[in-house]
């Protein structure tokens, strides 16, 4: 049943899960419309972690797709939100990635918002000597940036401008919402940030963190040292709605694996001289060596042994984005554990030893697709629909985030 | 006052580092270490704030001999050099004969189809101490970059 869509020259949704027509990534229009109907619409988007803003009057600014957002801790000790805008003439009204305050004040023309970004005052209100001013009946309560439902869990914040978004643990659905608190369980400490702006568009990153089937095969850092293959146990799931996904793999069977004989990502002669970051230490009381999650649309959680941290998209335009990295462990690591997060740290981030491809092969697909608006990308691995699975050698996850995609984008 | 003998020595071993790196003889990048070091690239960020974690990370010389091997074997990343450019370095002798040193650094990565960029500028953090043979090797360099941003990937080393 192919859908006609929209009034875009570049063709029509095909019918199921499968296909995707490359213009999805390239047309302006699109863009356009995500950043209304995902980043402003009814999708829960991470906006930073609990502990960035501990007391009251702390702040630190994030991105909601293009909107600038200013998340501070706010007098009666909940997280407030709000579009970081000054609603007199635009301006930011927080000029730092954070700090400390009893209020805000645009420094333009010193309007002064409270940490739940409500207008408290308005430089010159009443003129200088009788003269000038605003006129008698501007209600400041009627002005002001914009307000996000905010929710806070496992030490994450999220936020949304929809009234309409179901809450946040629907939303995720239940399944992967325990993974999420199997990762995040007590308080955390970050170890570092990051960023990584690849030249792509925004779906092509999240869809390689929700991709099972490359993970093994472009990544042969993980394949050689048996980190993963789709032949460990472990598997997939992806909520009903599609929003979220968990990936998780097991740690390795006993004895040989031919399962990527003669394959390129299988080098077998490649040994470490210092194998000791990989000695993981145990922390989460399961045989789960990996796991990656993601909250769609642009939120990433990762666990590889002992290399924690989050990820959060920033569309930047229509073939380039920002990927931020926060790395962190527990306030509460030992040494050991500390250590050997530090050493782990090698395997994921821009010069990660497992993930350094995923910057790249965005770029690649983008790059590749430049004349393919009238085509589309071919998902069937793994069959077509997105649900749950007990394999990675699929692409249910990939075929979830359409799923979700669509019904925000209403196509 | 410093010997400007080892000022000269420091600065001679810098540009042989970046020489290896920028000429594609990464094979020998790990010998200007120590066998115990640390080689840390992150920002300057991170480094006020006292964040430990870096995107590159080792602390071992056979660590660096493994991220050349796996750039080499494993990774995919597509064909490119860099041009370091090096400032003077500010030396401090320590009380233990050991040096500090820091120097300024730039990076221009130029990439297969000739596309150029000015990809890290930061400072190098460095200790130094002289090995069995009296040559100097780096105990210690932190790569603290000005910038918290990078692009795509760094696949070779700073």
């Amino acid at each position: 049943m192919d859908q006609s869509v929209r009034d875009l020259p570049t063709g029509t949704w095909p019918a199921g899960l499968t296909r995707v027509p490359y213009w999805v990534y390239r047309d302006p229009d699109v863009a356009r419309d995500e950043q209304a109907r995902v980043f402003e619409g009814k999708a829960w988007h991470f906006l930073c972690l609990e502990i960035d803003v501990p007391d009251i009057g702390d702040y630190r600014t994030t991105m909601m797709g293009a909107m600038p957002v200013v998340v501070a801790r706010a007098e009666d000790g909940e997280i407030a939100a709000f579009e970081n805008r000054c609603a007199h003439r635009g301006a930011l009204i927080c000029l730092d990635d954070g700090g400390k305050g009893k209020d805000f004040h645009c420094v333009y023309h010193a309007w002064r918002y409270d940490l739940r970004g409500n207008l408290k005052s308005i430089a010159f209100r009443h003129g200088v000597n009788g003269k000038g001013g605003m006129p008698d009946d501007f209600r400041m309560e009627a002005h002001g940036p914009r307000k996000l439902r905010v929710t806070v869990e496992s030490g994450l914040v999220f936020g949304t401008l929809s009234h309409e978004a179901p809450a946040f643990e629907e939303y995720v659905g239940p399944e992967v919402m325990v993974r999420l608190r199997r990762v995040l369980h007590k308080k955390l400490e970050v170890i570092g940030r990051f960023t990584q702006p690849l030249p792509c568009n925004w779906k092509l990153y999240m869809e390689n963190v929700r991709d099972t089937y490359h993970a093994s095969l472009l990544h042969m850092f993980f394949t050689t040292f048996r980190i993963t293959r789709l032949s460990h146990g472990g598997g997939v799931m992806v909520g009903a709605n599609g929003v979220a996904h968990a990936s998780t793999t097991l740690a390795p069977p006993k004895g040989p694996d031919d399962t990527y004989a003669g394959m390129r990502s299988d080098n077998q002669g490649f040994q470490l001289q210092d194998p000791s970051f990989m000695t993981s230490v145990a922390e989460f009381n399961d045989d789960i060596n990996l796991q990656i999650l993601s909250i769609f649309p642009g939120f990433i959680l990762q666990q590889i042994h002992n290399a924690l941290a989050v990820r959060q998209i920033v569309p930047r335009g229509v073939d380039k984005m920002d990927l931020n990295w926060t790395y962190f462990g527990f306030a509460d690591d030992t040494p050991e554990l500390r250590a050997m997060r530090l050493k782990q740290a090698n395997l994921a981030g821009p010069a990660g030893f497992v993930s350094m491809e995923d910057g790249a092969v965005g770029g690649f697909v983008q790059r590749g697709i430049a004349a393919a608006d009238r085509d589309t990308s071919v998902m069937e691995m793994g069959g077509a629909d997105a649900e749950t699975s007990e394999t990675r050698a699929t692409e249910a996850s990939v075929r979830g985030f359409w799923k979700a995609w669509r019904a925000h984008m209403d196509l | 006052m410093m010997d400007p003998a080892v000022l000269f020595e420091i600065s001679a071993l810098n540009a042989a580092c970046a020489s290896v790196l920028d000429n594609d003889r990464l094979e020998q990048w790990p010998d200007f270490f120590q066998e115990q070091c640390l080689y840390k690239v992150t920002t300057a960020d991170n480094f006020a704030k006292g964040y430990q974690a870096g995107i590159i990370y080792a602390d071992t010389r056979a660590m660096l001999i493994d991220r050349v091997a796996a750039l080499r074997t494993a990774n995919i990343y597509e064909r490119q050099r860099y041009r370091h450019i090096l400032g003077m370095p500010l030396i401090e002798t320590a009380t233990d004969g050991s040096i500090a040193a820091e120097t300024s650094f730039l990076v221009v990565r130029t990439m297969r189809e000739g596309q150029m960029d000015v990809f890290v500028v930061g400072v190098y953090r460095d200790r130094l101490r002289r090995d069995a043979t009296g040559a100097w090797r780096y105990a210690e360099r932190i790569v603290v970059c000005d910038s918290q941003r990078f692009d795509t990937l760094v696949a070779i080393p700073l």
